[in-house]
């Protein structure tokens, strides 16, 4: 290591001399180089949740320096997070900073360079389509198959790459997804999978999170700087505690007659009606309301309609939490309202439309 | 029986007979999975009727949810 190594040298700006360095272990790669760092640098990228696939993708993608990075989630930062979200801290959890929030701070610190764009929402089709503009791959970092099959639909119409990641306990899986070239999740799952498969009852570890990260990570990698011939092209899976690994071709799962992929396509998961939509969020005991059209809640008014309520009310700039006994109801900015202490729709919904007409 | 799922060989008792026996031993019959049949991809719809030999080389890959 040189002298300037050791030294952090500061300029008149207060700016640090030498990060012009930041990115030279990975132009020294060669399937990357100075050429591919370029392009790296002009691409954006969006990652669809920010648990623990979200945090780790970001993480990589912005100290990688690509150029921008949006990163949405409609949840807030929890203990129970820590574990494995490697952007969050003690603080955040205490504060229930939207996880969004909360990512884009540490990401800021990370890499100043890169535009880190932080939106606080449920992910579905209306804001999807909105989102994708000018987006070169998705990174799906969701925990339900009902927003993959949305991104799945999207990705096919507007031929964006996306590349699917899971986990669960030490298992884990992933697979890239080219539009008009590789079958597409609604060819690989033939059926939507039922709840069993997408909750997180059985718990997991973090090398499992890092171990579908690294894979994602790295296609998305491949993509920007056009390396298409070294994409890995299986649907990939491994249990670290079992020893396994395993690898599948599945290109003769494509479906000339899918819907979503084939060669009359209707995009099924697009026309679904998203009104009102509640959710039980699996292995959480918790529904989520969506008021039935986009609105922006007053938390302020909304803090004085339940201050004749008993009950403890929280507040920071970004939601309103409101404790009565075993229920806790978060109301989001966004109007979205979660009800914890329930996996009941109707139950939660009652308590929602009791406290606010 | 014996084959290799995943790479690790497997005894089989004798009521497994075909790919559909072969997830519900595993408990996977209720899950999204994808099965390679000696490198070839088995179609949900034949899972029943495909019968597993002795030696055969299974890939067992199973949909999951979380993130």
């Amino acid at each position: 290591m040189n002298l300037f190594g050791l030294l952090v040298v500061v300029d008149y700006e207060g700016k640090r001399v030498g990060v012009n360095n930041r990115y030279s272990r990975q132009e020294l790669f060669s399937p990357i180089g100075k050429e591919g760092q370029q392009k790296i640098q002009l691409k954006h990228v969006l990652v669809i949740g920010a648990g623990a696939l979200g945090t780790g993708n970001s993480e990589n993608l912005v100290r990688a320096g690509v150029g921008t990075v949006t990163i949405v989630d409609r949840d807030y930062v929890e203990f129970s997070n820590l574990q494995r979200q490697q952007l969050y801290t003690e603080e955040d959890a205490i504060h229930r900073i939207p996880k969004a929030v909360a990512a884009k701070k540490r990401l800021n610190e990370v890499n100043s360079d890169v535009d880190v764009r932080a939106l606080v929402m449920d992910v579905t089709k209306e804001e999807l389509e909105q989102l994708v503009e000018g987006v070169d791959v998705i990174v799906d970092a969701t925990d339900n198959f009902d927003t993959r099959l949305i991104i799945n639909d999207i990705s096919q119409k507007y031929n964006i790459p996306w590349i699917y990641g899971a986990c669960v306990s030490s298992y884990g899986l992933s697979y890239t997804i080219i539009p008009g070239e590789t079958p597409c999740l609604n060819c690989l799952l033939e059926t939507v999978p039922l709840g069993g498969a997408t909750c997180d009852t059985a718990g997991v570890i973090s090398p499992a999170v890092q171990m579908v990260v690294a894979h994602q990570t790295t296609e998305v990698l491949k993509l920007l700087v056009d390396d298409k011939a070294s994409l890995r092209n299986k649907l990939i899976s491994f249990d670290l505690w079992k020893n396994d690994f395993m690898a599948i071709n599945v290109q003769k799962v494509k479906k000339a007659n899918c819907l979503s992929c084939g060669e009359k396509p209707t995009y099924p998961f697009l026309s679904y009606d998203q009104e009102t939509k509640s959710t039980v969020l699996c292995g959480r005991n918790t529904v989520q309301i969506r008021p039935p059209k986009r609105m922006e809640r007053d938390l302020n008014q909304l803090k004085h309609t339940l201050s004749s309520q008993e009950g403890t009310i929280e507040q920071n700039p970004y939601l309103l939490s409101f404790t009565m006994g075993e229920k806790r109801m978060v109301f989001f900015k966004d109007g979205r309202v979660l009800v914890h202490g329930t996996n009941d729709i109707s139950e939660a919904k009652t308590l929602y439309h009791r406290l606010l007409g | 029986m014996e084959v290799q799922v995943n790479g690790k060989k497997s005894e089989l008792p004798v009521s497994v007979k075909t790919i559909t026996d072969l997830l519900v031993h595993f408990e996977l019959d209720k899950q999204v999975v994808i099965v390679e049949l000696n490198e070839s991809i088995i179609d949900k719809q034949v899972h029943e009727k495909t019968e597993i030999q002795d030696g055969d080389k299974i890939e067992l890959v199973r949909f999951v949810g979380g993130g």
